[in-house]
């Protein structure tokens, strides 16, 4: 190996004398996946943990409730579509909703750079109360903490939400089975493009705003409906490839896309084109991936459709039995691809 | 090592361009490409536009994949 | 201006069946240029071809040619007080000697990202206390903005913006691989963005010298598979000419405005690659008249220590004398999280791509 470098004692090898946290751990695709996994979940190792859904799921007397926690720390603050605040309660209760729960009370904790001016305070905190209120969701306790010039950039949001587990959900990884299929709500890569586009010298046209927006609603009726959906996420940070990889795996299924069916607007397959990005990779705040038996893929869609917030979805996928936990994507000219999980995180290339 | 996009130039002002590639807009430099005009579709990398697309020879590309059972009587 | 995806799909049937009615015998075609090899991978095309057909990849990665003394060099420079080295995103997480440029960035090096070598000279303009270094990395495509950035930096007499040149010419290390009597080729799928700006001119020893089929080649998957089906319809027919499939793009002359301001700043010069050793005339050097930009004679620095990774087989790879599956590290000790060459982490280098897009590690039956 390289001269200098040491092998760890579990056999692995060390790249720098000291580990370091990496941008990459924060992207949500296998550093940041590893990083959970040998340093949180095995440290807490509980049954509920290791689920690793997006919420933990428990009964207390009998209650079943649904529970999880997100931070947000986007930059810049304000961006078309949306701002940290509406991100911050649109997260947590489509996760609760991804657990199949309706989303019910959040908690807001907030970490504030001394030097925000207050009245920008004042929008994100505003922009919170219209969207927890588009969600039906109530605020009920918080915090709030302020750290010298620099500690923090302006602003970070921590929230976390409980929700009670709807009657009809039974949204668990070893439902999905080959022969189903995979429906997405629509048009992947908009809030990533729409956030970061500002800092790549791009000029969007006004249609590319973020898609952040909460999903309860949309979803409530479709695990009322339709009973069979046996899996459900959102494909945020990391994108579609990582979510669908992550299932793959815990299914112990295999998943094959069809490329021709991805829905991505122009403008944003342009903007990845130009800075060597792919649109399966990029973050969404306001789509789903639903999993269910082909029969029931109409009525799925129907039901979508009726929504602006999945006005655009469609089939993308199968379910297949085989190369288990592996994702492929039939490409355009009929090849097929593995479709891998993100390695660290995606940077801007010229070659 | 040649990532390249095509675009279209819609301002052009000395040796800036400004270019569309469906409907995002950047500045890009026309020092590669001096005789470029508004109106072209150009090849961009790195910033910079390198080359022109020829556009009848990109409409015959297009044409030759959507008939190429032509093509194999042809040849 | 684009096909339906039915049609996409029609097109793409069609050249594989001519491909397979083709290829009678086993076929070797190197795809020179790693953003082929990308988009060879992206788009599943070796799934599409006959076993008889293999497609190795070559020298065309301008990050993974790139010596490790040449990344060591870059990190020394990053650790100078008021320094700030501007780089393509590709070099990032590239690894010299002891360390990458993400490492040294995350442990506070000013180290920035950018999309065009103009960034720099903004970069420099902000900050008259600081020395800007851009890494000057990439072949004929990129050597010109490189160029006309520093007529820029001449324009605007910054005395504060130096580059660091890596920049490499693509023939001469095909005709290094054509003289290696090791190798076998039997067509090459030629880069079609560093043929746009040169022209069909450097390429034509391939066919009047060595007698080698090539082809021009874009970069969409029609395009590679277009191309792919004129070589075989040479070797067939025992043809060997220098033919242009990327003809929206390239014309014979090249970008002669570009090629002639990559001529102004910058001359050839003798150049390592990894892996071929040192080619005479295949890298790009400063001429005299530009040498107030050149980072190595302005900024001096303490002699790097440069060592090569033990074992790392980057270098057959990138000649294709080995596929990155038959080197002992591939997926094992050396993989994108935990790479040993530079093959392995650059995003087109031939290894990442491998293990990327499943190649040696996963089959889909």
């Amino acid at each position: 190996m390289l001269p200098g470098i040491n092998t760890a004692k579990d056999g692995g090898i060390m790249h720098n004398q000291e580990e370091l946290i990496l941008l990459g751990h924060g992207s949500g695709g296998r550093l940041s996946h590893d990083l959970i996994k040998n340093i949180m979940v095995s440290a807490f190792a509980n049954p509920l943990l290791a689920e690793l859904h997006d919420g933990a799921r428990f009964s207390i007397d009998g209650t079943k409730l649904a529970f999880t926690t997100d931070s947000y720390v986007v930059k810049p603050r304000f961006f078309p579509g949306g701002d940290i605040g509406k991100l911050a309660v649109c997260g947590t209760v489509n996760d609760l909703a991804m657990c199949g729960a309706k989303p019910l009370y959040l908690s807001a904790g907030f970490i504030l750079e001394e030097g925000l001016p207050i009245a920008e305070l004042k929008k994100i905190v505003e922009s919170m109360r219209a969207t927890a209120q588009v969600a039906g969701v109530t605020i009920v306790t918080g915090d709030t903490k302020v750290v010298e010039r620099g500690a923090v950039d302006g602003i970070y949001i921590n929230t976390a939400g409980i929700g009670a587990i709807l009657p009809q959900a039974d949204i668990t990884a070893s439902r999905v089975k080959p022969g189903q299929e995979v429906i997405v709500s629509g048009y992947l890569g908009d809030h990533a493009i729409a956030v970061m586009s500002e800092r790549h010298g791009l000029t969007l046209p006004s249609e590319i705003i973020s898609d952040c927006a909460p999903l309860n609603g949309l979803i409530q009726e479709l695990l009322t409906e339709v009973p069979a959906i046996s899996m459900l996420r959102d494909p945020t940070r990391g994108g579609l490839a990582t979510t669908l990889n992550e299932i793959a795996a815990d299914a112990g299924v295999g998943i094959v896309l069809e490329e021709r069916s991805l829905p991505v607007r122009p403008e944003v397959s342009a903007v990845c084109e130009l800075l060597g990005f792919e649109p399966l990779y990029l973050a969404n705040e306001g789509k789903v991936v639903v999993f269910v038996e082909k029969e029931y893929s109409e009525k799925v869609l129907k039901i979508m459709h009726q929504y602006q917030v999945s006005a655009a979805a469609r089939i993308i996928g199968t379910v297949s039995d085989k190369a288990a936990g592996q994702v492929a994507l039939r490409t355009m000219v009929g090849g097929l691809r593995l479709l891998d999980m993100l390695s660290g995180e995606q940077l801007p290339r010229i070659c | 090592m040649c990532l390249a996009v095509p675009a279209k130039i819609i301002e052009r002002s000395e040796f800036l361009g400004t270019v569309d590639i469906s409907g995002v807009t950047r500045e890009v430099s026309l020092m590669l490409l001096p005789d470029a005009v508004v109106g072209d579709y150009v090849l961009i990398h790195a910033g910079f536009a390198i080359q022109t697309i020829d556009e009848e020879e990109a409409l015959r590309t297009l044409e030759l994949f959507k008939e190429l059972e032509q093509y194999e009587t042809d040849s | 201006m684009r096909l339906t995806a039915e049609e996409t799909a029609r097109a793409a049937d069609f050249l594989t069946q001519a491909i397979a009615k083709l290829a009678q015998r086993p076929v070797r075609l190197m795809e020179v240029c790693g953003t082929h090899t990308v988009s060879i991978f992206r788009n599943g095309i070796r799934q599409l071809l006959p076993p008889t057909v293999e497609l190795v990849s070559g020298p065309g990665c301008p990050v993974c040619v790139t010596p490790n003394q040449y990344l060591d060099t870059a990190i020394a420079y990053s650790g100078r007080e008021d320094t700030i080295l501007a780089t393509f995103g590709d070099m990032l997480k590239v690894p010299g000697s002891q360390s990458t440029l993400m490492a040294e960035k995350t442990q506070g090096a000013d180290i920035r990202i950018v999309y065009s070598p103009l960034e720099s000279l903004t970069m420099a303009r902000d900050n008259p206390e600081k020395a800007v270094i851009f890494l000057a990395v990439g072949f004929e495509t990129t050597a010109p903005t490189a160029a006309a950035t520093i007529l820029q930096a001449a324009q605007q007499g910054l005395d504060n913006f130096f580059v660091l040149s890596a920049h490499k010419l693509v023939p001469p290390a095909l005709r290094t691989i054509l003289a290696a009597p090791d190798i076998r080729v039997d067509g090459f799928l030629l880069p079609g963005h560093t043929a746009a700006i040169s022209g069909f001119a450097p390429y034509q020893f391939v066919v009047s010298e060595y007698q080698v089929p090539a082809v021009i080649t874009g970069f969409e998957a029609l395009d590679i598979l277009q191309a792919i089906y004129m070589l075989l319809a040479q070797i067939a027919a025992g043809k060997a000419e220098l033919a242009n499939q990327y003809r929206r793009v390239v014309k014979p002359a090249g970008n002669e405005a570009a090629w002639n301001i990559l001529q102004q700043v910058y001359q050839p010069a003798a150049a390592i690659w990894r892996g071929f050793g040192e080619i005479a005339d295949s890298g790009l050097a400063l001429r005299p008249e530009y040498s107030a930009f050149d980072a190595k004679l302005r900024l001096p620095l303490a002699a790097v220590v440069t060592r090569e990774p033990a074992g790392c087989r980057c270098g057959e790879v990138l000649c294709g004398r080995i596929r990155p599956k038959d080197c002992p590290h591939f997926g094992h000790s050396c993989t994108p999280e935990h790479p040993v060459g530079a093959c392995m982490v650059s995003v087109e280098g031939a290894c990442a791509a491998w293990y990327k897009y499943g190649q040696g590690r996963w089959n889909y039956a």
